[in-house]
């Protein structure tokens, strides 16, 4: 490993962060020399990306000293961010994709002829958007639309953007889940050659046989605070997995009694579909919460859409309540008892401007139409609509006249889960039913999901949260790259396990 | 408590019962409409007589019936230009059956009923085929019916010039023309015509799965189809509703013309969707209404009379009536900020 001068280019000491009243972050500290890559590890929810977006000038901090270059840092927004030297490059690239390389890369200022006119430089831009894709070895002409671009090219593209800007530091946020292993191979090869350039690079991951190779330090965060860390060949990854999901497990969980049953509702053999899932089976059965653990992008809510007929797949069987199951249709998966909450509760959950009362009796209105021209019963459906908001207990006295939009986060997916509710489904795919929303609101999902095994349903339940699927289920499911590769009975959980098999690719790199 | 603290109390609660009941009011647009009467009735007296009021009756008739349509396709987040294309063809391909000029069904006792099938069939193919390609081709309905209005007004001249010398099919059996132009009970025909329409329509908004169906789409079009709409078919059934209301309603206009004309309802479009848009009806989709909708037609259609009676040439008729819409959209503009802020 290189040595490093001991004068560092970025400082972070005694960071702490609180949202509305909820404290995320701890005393965080570290440095960054130049031509340093420091490792960022944790579980999702430890804090890495408020730190980060901190750094990125997204979100002021509470308190705490941060220097950059032995000056106090103090990023107004992004953009002063950037223009002190600072890069984020997201996980989500945020290139306008209708627009060439070069208008990306100097969209925020463009170099103009005289102060005041309005006119571009186009021949300077030009040349300098060829400089910074040399530095990135991209061999591609400034005016080539972004569109026309692969993932990997694109990244290329946003650090040529960071480049050009004068970046000091770049901050790597997951940038290998869209690529493809060559075009990861050769982002590390960038970065090896922006680390002689004497560029210090913070790179997050969950790959960690990738940050093992990569990073010269590595430092885990847990909860919002440093809980370890060290010199990246001497912490073996068995270690850092320790340290990332090291917390007892306690009390957050709502207690049950054992229901699961040997009989099948959901059976799935062999579902496969190009570039998304392979070879998919198991079964779920009555009275059982299955968990669906793996990464972003391992293909989680891919299948979930897939079993409830919203994708296609082009092989497979599947069979719910041991009748064979076409899954091409929503509305063939609902009645056959089968309901869907989604990841993205305000893109595909709700109707934001409707009332709570309009989008719990969405999904049941069939039921309560008449013969005659669709006639609604509104009696009937009203009293249903009220029950199943009870059920779930929606903190809020006007049904309906209240707004989804208005709702807390864990009221809405309150929400979303009373419209199912309403259904009494008898096989229920939950798609991160507590992402984003508070203790108390998890607490409540889970004692909801407890209810339904009890009553007899089957819960299919994908998170990214390890322990609330420790906690919760009956059997886990680890899939990655669109593949199961592993299956955890109860009696045998720990997180370090299910971390290793989710991790599994990025361990076969390093071994 | 001194006189003019009581003064002032009074003042805000006025002000708050202005903002509350007035402004706030999903009738707004009906005061808006009573206001505008009030004000011009010093300088043209001849609004409040009664052949003015019949007058503006009879313009609205035919008018609501096609923006009730343009209603329900803007409640899914769609927009229909095709309509007074499709009251133009349907009105020449009608009147070309029917006329006793040399009408394909002349003289036969099929002829009125036939002619009214011809109607509704061109529009509700037109629909059909408008709400087929902005599901099943995902193609934006704006561009649809655009590309569709252009199509259908020049195959509307081409088929007239095709049956007749002049620009225009006359000699219109008189059953036919009844239906615009008659009454029943001293009420005109296309009264109940509209009246049956609003109802029918309001009923199947607000009372039927479908109905609901159109809202939950417009509100948010993925989170539907993930529970159970059948977003496709209830589009394409909005088309086709849309299309066979602008039959009816060329019906109705053609009826009372006694003529198949190839330029009927030519200066509409922008008096459909805007009198859905100052009713209330949102472009944006999932929120609307056929009272709404009423109101607008009735504000449009008095502004229209008033524009007329005071004899503004029709340019500068266009100008006025672009500017009193302004103000009725900026109006409208501020009350959803207020809504929004409470």
């Amino acid at each position: 490993m290189a040595h490093f001068a001991a004068k560092p280019v970025l400082a972070v000491e005694g960071l702490n962060k609180s949202f509305f009243g909820v404290q995320v972050l701890f005393d965080v500290g570290f440095t960054l020399c130049p031509g340093e890559v420091l490792g960022l590890v944790g579980e999702n929810g430890s804090g890495k990306s408020t730190t980060m977006n901190i750094l990125g000038g997204v979100h002021p901090r509470d308190s705490g000293r941060i220097t950059l270059d032995g000056a106090p840092y103090e990023p107004r927004g992004p953009r002063d961010a950037v223009e002190s030297g600072v890069a984020f490059i997201h996980q989500e690239l945020n290139l306008f994709e209708n627009l060439s390389i070069q208008e990306n890369i100097f969209i925020a200022d463009f170099p103009r002829v005289g102060r005041l006119l309005p006119f571009i430089r186009r021949k300077e831009i030009a040349e300098r958007t060829r400089a910074v894709l040399e530095m990135v070895d991209l061999d591609v002409p400034p005016t080539m639309p972004v569109a026309r671009l692969s993932q990997g090219e694109r990244q290329l593209v946003e650090i040529a953007k960071a480049l050009a800007a004068g970046a000091k530091v770049i901050i790597f946020d997951e940038p290998t889940t869209s690529l493809t292993r060559r075009e990861t191979e050769r982002l590390f090869d960038i970065i090896a050659r922006l680390k002689a350039q004497g560029i210090a690079m913070i790179y997050i991951s969950h790959i960690l046989g990738d940050v093992k190779q990569l990073c010269d330090r590595i430092v885990v965060l847990r909860d919002g605070a440093v809980v370890g860390g060290g010199r990246a060949d001497e912490l073996g990854i068995e270690r850092i997995i320790a340290l990332m999901v090291g917390r007892e497990i306690d009390q957050l969980f709502p207690p049950r009694a054992p229901c699961v049953t040997t009989e099948p509702l959901l059976e799935v053999r062999g579902l496969s579909q190009p570039d998304v899932v392979r070879n998919i089976s198991f079964t779920l059965h009555r009275g059982e919460i299955l968990g669906i653990s793996g990464l972003m992008g391992s293909g989680r809510s891919e299948l979930a859409r897939i079993l409830f007929g919203l994708d296609p797949h082009a092989e497979g069987e599947i069979r719910v309540g041991g009748e064979p199951y076409a899954a091409t249709d929503p509305i063939d998966a609902m009645r056959r008892g089968i309901a869907f909450l989604t990841e993205d509760r305000r893109a595909e959950g709700l109707m934001l401007e409707a009332s709570i009362a309009d989008n719990i009796a969405l999904p049941s209105l069939r039921d309560f139409a008449g013969q005659f021209a669709g006639w609604l019963r509104r009696p009937q459906l009203t009293a249903q609509v009220v029950q199943a908001a009870d059920q779930v207990r929606i903190n809020t006295r006007d049904h309906a006249r209240m707004l989804a939009k208005n709702l807390s986060g864990g009221n809405q997916q309150k929400v979303v889960l009373a419209k199912w509710l309403l259904r009494a489904p008898r096989v229920f795919i939950l798609d991160e039913p507590t992402r984003g929303i508070d203790v108390g609101a998890k607490y409540e999902v889970y004692k909801i999901m407890n209810q339904m095994v009890a009553d007899g349903a089957g819960v299919l339940f994908i998170s990214s949260e390890m322990e609330e699927l420790i906690g919760m289920c009956d059997r886990i499911l680890v899939m990655s790259r669109g593949e199961i590769t592993a299956v955890h009975e109860r009696a045998e959980f720990s997180s370090e396990r299910i971390m290793e098999s989710a991790l599994r690719v990025g361990m076969d790199a390093v071994r | 408590m001194s006189a003019t603290a009581v003064e002032a109390g009074g003042g805000a609660g006025l002000r708050r019962f202005l903002v509350r009941h007035v402004l706030m009011s999903e009738y707004l647009v009906l005061y808006l409409s009573v206001l505008y009467f009030l004000a011009i009735w010093p300088f043209v007296p001849e609004m409040a007589t009664a052949s003015t009021a019949g007058n503006i009756l009879s313009a609205m008739l035919p008018l609501l019936v096609v923006a009730i349509g343009q209603t329900i396709v803007l409640i899914i987040a769609g927009i229909d230009l095709s309509v007074t294309a499709v009251i133009a063809m349907a009105s020449v391909v009608g009147a070309s059956i029917m006329t006793g000029d040399g009408g394909y069904l002349a003289g036969s006792p099929f002829a009125v009923p036939g002619g009214i099938v011809a109607f509704l069939v061109i529009g509700g193919a037109v629909g059909l085929f408008n709400g087929v390609c902005s599901t099943k081709l995902r193609m934006p309905s704006f561009i649809v019916t655009l590309t569709m209005m252009m199509f259908l007004s020049g195959a509307a001249l081409w088929y007239t010039t095709a049956h007749t010398e002049t620009s225009s099919i006359a000699a219109l059996p008189s059953a036919f023309v009844a239906i615009g132009g008659g009454d029943v009970a001293g009420i005109p025909n296309a009264l109940w015509v509209a009246l049956a329409v609003a109802v029918a329509m309001h009923l199947l908004l607000s009372r039927t799965l479908f109905g609901q169906w159109l809202y939950a789409i417009g509100r948010n079009r993925e989170a539907a189809r993930i529970s159970g709409v059948p977003v496709d078919k209830v589009i394409i059934w909005a088309f086709v509703i849309s299309g066979l209301l602008a039959a009816l309603a060329s019906i109705l206009y053609t009826g009372r013309l006694e003529t198949g004309t190839p330029v009927l309802g030519r200066r509409f479009l922008l008096d459909i969707i805007g009198a859905a848009v100052i009713g209330g009806t949102s472009l944006f989709g999932g929120h609307g209404k056929v009272v709404w909708t009423v109101f607008g037609v009735l504000f449009l259609a008095m502004i229209n009379a008033s524009l007329d009676l005071i004899g503004l040439g029709h340019d500068f008729a266009v100008g006025v009536k672009g500017a009193v819409i302004l103000l009725a959209a900026v109006l409208d503009a501020a009350r959803r900020r207020v809504l929004a802020r409470q």
